[in-house]
């Protein structure tokens, strides 16, 4: 297992090496730069204005020699500086990763045990009203914007029913400490974290149900009901864990995106996370921190799939790994 | 409803003029900030949330009243010579910076010098400076070249915000440490920042004005999403939406709210003013008789009443009506189909296509692109829209590569600062914003704006000025919109926000609650 994991990791450092030589000249390709968005915000501008700004960003410098720049940053952990926010872009990202790790891991928790559960009852009550009302909800929170459902949650709970804070992490002055700032971090954490988590609950239902459907027809199960096993643990120690493989290769996958993939929920909420860095980012060409966040989200991408691959062993003892 | 709302709007910012009351000590201030600034060195930075924070921490030599006319500010008095050509500066004694450290006139000659190098907007406004002295520690004369009819009137926190220079002499000012905590001679100091999150000021004890701030403190909440924003303030999480926070088209929503105050005070220094960059160089637009047809063609009351939500007015020609020396005795452009379509006729305008480039700030810039679209696709232009980013907007303009792309610019006051610089030949510059993007070149406009900056006395910089005014109405080197109103949007309670034509840029020093 151990020369496995070695191997994937000295992969994941080409595969990422990869990425960020091919966003480095992506994000390129879009027009202006950040000297022109800084201009732009000064409201004043002049030759030298605009030339300072370039020579500050070493934007005056070719390309080829910009990427040589910043490869070598990173080889040596440094991301360089945010033209915008006026900080290292590691500083940066290392404050408002945990905002993001709390939000998606949430969200992730509550998509993963409500939508196994719903996806299991389904499959259980198979062709009943019950299994209509889990699929149609699915359905319907599976196709709903994430933005709308946001915004109409911040509407019922947080203007109509008052009972939610509508945006922030915590509330701003309250200065709470102990559990107090918990259950305030808490209250702040539900819209977002069930924005998020719906969306996502909606895939793992549907696909839970399907594959129970699928392994519940296999021989073995057969077999089992044969030798005399009640229904509950049939469907627990038999169908479910085989029904899971499907699930836990989508949720690795959904794992490692969940990083950047915040963005419309951490902007709508102004939950100070990643993915509203990102969104920032991409808006005022702040390369630096544009190419910081997206070797952050390749990185949690690559060592979640690694992860996925320990959890299929976990899951079924019969696969082995492939060194 | 439209007409309740503009003369709701008008009577709340009567009622909270004619309610004078005893100021209240203590409370805290939300307000929102957006976008997050990106750094609260007003030397350094000069884009609208910095001002905004920062015009709490810095302070200028003068303050501006809502008819532009100069007040006190870290400079107790001036005089400005016969000639026009030395103004001297009392500094005003007893003041401190925020570290304890005295202010004086070193500060100030400090500050020009630093300014001169990291503020574009500033070293042009310094342009006819030959030397500023400091002959005590409480006097700063600036001797001009020649004389500069806009200079008393450029020296507000943020266009001349003053730092201190025993913080940043012998450093690298772009780089020095302190930037991140930053300190000034303002009513609040500041406190924390948690990015993504808030900002923090909190009074200043030691303020050289007595008995202010009246506030403790300041939250500058940072909240990205304008829905969101409304929403903040709906539910009493945030007291202050300075202009433009929120969707315009969601203003009479809000306004309409209970214990909500709205006022379009604050803004009379920027003057915004919306025009359409023509591109002058494309052979269509290079045509004055087209230029016209788009001026009559362009339902600029419709935009006003229906996109802005009747706020604003329809600009007249290339100055605010707030800014000096303003006339509206210029030709008249309403909307007029008919003599749109003929002069695009006279022109022999046979359908070529024009790209047209909303701002991309958002919905309501989006809708009035579309509605100018329909305008000018009705008197028969060929028009495809182009969409694209701020960024992408920025690139293409300061590249020329557009045909007809929207703007809005401040004034700051006076022509020779925020209009001259959209016209003049020299101001020609590929690479750049701000300045004549249009590519339109007169001798004659070149000489009154040049004569009009140096004229004495006002008297004679008015017929200028309005002289220019007339030739840039009949040649429409751009197609003036609107004079935009941004309105502050704030719950009752709060007092005294706005005192001053800088508006909530200048600072909270002279608000209270009333609680």
């Amino acid at each position: 297992m151990l020369s496995f994991v070695a191997q994937r990791i000295v992969k994941g450092v080409f595969v990422l090496l990869a990425i960020i030589v091919m966003n480095f000249f992506l994000i390129r390709l879009a027009p202006g730069d950040p000297a022109a968005v800084m201009a732009g915000e000064a409201g004043a501008s002049d030759e030298q204005f605009v030339q300072q700004l370039r020579e500050k960003f070493s934007l005056d410098k070719p390309l080829p020699e910009q990427l040589f720049i910043y490869v070598k940053g990173v080889v040596t952990l440094d991301l360089g500086f945010s033209f915008r926010q006026q900080m290292p872009v590691a500083k940066l990202i290392a404050e408002r990763l945990p905002a993001t790790l709390l939000l998606t891991l949430t969200a992730f928790g509550i998509s993963l045990l409500l939508g196994i559960t719903f996806g299991t009852l389904a499959a259980r009550f198979a062709g009943t009203w019950a299994d209509t009302a889990i699929t149609v909800s699915a359905l319907l929170f599976y196709a709903t914007p994430i933005f709308w459902v946001a915004l109409m949650s911040i509407l019922l709970f947080s203007v109509y029913l008052g009972w939610l804070p509508s945006f922030g992490y915590e509330t701003v002055g309250g200065n709470f400490t102990g559990w107090a700032h918990v259950k305030d971090v808490a209250l702040h954490l539900v819209m977002p974290a069930m924005t998020i988590g719906l969306f996502f609950m909606a895939t793992y239902t549907r696909m839970t149900r399907a594959s129970m459907l699928e392994v519940k027809r296999l021989d073995f199960v057969k077999t089992a009901r044969a030798k005399g096993l009640r229904d509950n643990i049939i469907q627990r120690r038999h169908v479910l864990r085989n029904a899971l493989l499907p699930v836990v290769t989508l949720a690795g996958v959904h794992s490692g995106t969940l990083v950047g993939g915040a963005v419309l929920t951490e902007t709508v909420f102004a939950w100070p996370g990643i993915g509203r860095l990102l969104y920032e980012a991409l808006l005022q060409r702040d390369y630096n921190l544009l190419l910081g966040v997206f070797v952050v989200c390749s990185a949690m991408v690559l060592i979640f799939n690694l992860v996925t691959d320990l959890v299929y062993r976990l899951v079924d003892p019969r696969i082995e790994f492939a060194s | 409803m439209l007409k309740k709302f503009v003369l709701a709007l008008a009577l709340s910012t009567v009622s909270t003029m004619a309610l004078a009351q005893e100021p209240k000590m203590g409370g805290t201030i939300n307000a929102v900030i957006q976008p997050e600034p990106p750094g609260l060195m007003l030397a350094l930075v000069q884009n609208g949330p910095t001002q905004m924070v920062s015009g709490n921490i810095y302070e200028g030599l003068l303050r501006y009243s809502k008819t532009l006319e100069p007040q006190p500010g870290l400079a107790e008095s001036w005089t400005i010579s016969p000639d026009a050509k030395t103004y001297t500066f009392k500094l005003k004694q007893g003041v401190t910076w925020h570290d304890g450290k005295p202010f004086t006139a070193a500060d100030v000659l400090f500050s020009i010098e630093t300014l001169k190098v990291t503020h574009a907007r500033a070293r042009n406004n310094l342009v006819q400076l030959d030397k500023v002295e400091a002959p005590d520690d409480y006097t700063v004369v600036f001797t001009l070249k020649q004389p500069f009819g806009p200079f008393i009137g450029i020296f507000e926190v943020g266009s001349m915000p003053i730092i201190p220079k025993h913080i940043y002499e012998g450093s690298d000012v772009k780089t020095n440490p302190a930037n991140n905590t930053p300190i000034g001679t303002g009513p609040f100091m500041f406190k924390e920042w948690k990015k993504g999150s808030f900002i923090q000021l909190v009074k200043n004890p030691n303020y050289h004005v007595q008995g202010k701030p009246y506030i403790d403190g300041i939250y500058w909440q940072i909240i990205p999403d304008a829905a969101a924003r409304s929403v903040a303030y709906e539910t009493g999480k945030v007291d202050v939406l300075p202009g433009g926070s929120i969707e315009n088209f969601d203003v009479p929503r809000v306004s309409k709210l209970p214990n909500t105050c709205v006022t379009g005070d604050g803004w009379e220094f920027f003057s915004p003013m919306a025009w359409m960059w023509l591109n002058n160089r494309t052979p269509v637009l290079a045509n004055k008789k087209v230029r016209q047809a788009i001026m009559y063609a362009v339902d600029r009351e419709f935009a006003k009443d229906v996109i802005w939500n009747g706020l604003g007015k329809v600009a007249t020609g290339p100055s605010s009506s707030a800014i000096k020396f303003y006339t509206d005795n210029v030709p008249k452009y309403p909307y007029d189909p008919a003599k749109a379509k003929a002069l695009l006729k006279e022109a022999g305008y046979k359908g070529e296509k024009i790209r047209l480039m909303p701002l991309p700030y958002g919905e309501t810039w989006s809708r009035w692109g579309e509605a100018v679209k329909q305008n000018l696709v009705d008197v028969g232009m060929n028009i495809e829209t182009i969409a694209t980013d701020v960024p992408g907007s920025n690139q293409k303009n300061m590249e020329w590569d557009y045909d007809i792309s929207f703007t809005y610019l401040y004034q700051y006051g006076d022509p020779a600062l925020g209009v001259g610089r959209n016209y003049v030949t020299s101001a020609i510059q590929k690479g750049q914003l701000f300045n004549n993007l249009e590519g339109y070149s007169n001798p004659e406009v070149d000489k009154l704006f040049e004569e009009g900056a140096v004229a004495t006395p006002d008297s004679k910089r008015k017929e200028i000025y309005e002289k220019v005014q007339k030739i840039l109405v009949e040649d429409v080197p751009v197609a003036w919109q609107l004079e935009l109103q941004f309105p502050t949007i704030t719950n009752c309670k709060i007092k005294n926000l706005i005192t001053t034509g800088i508006g909530v840029n200048d600072g909270f020093r002279d608000a209270w609650i009333d609680k």
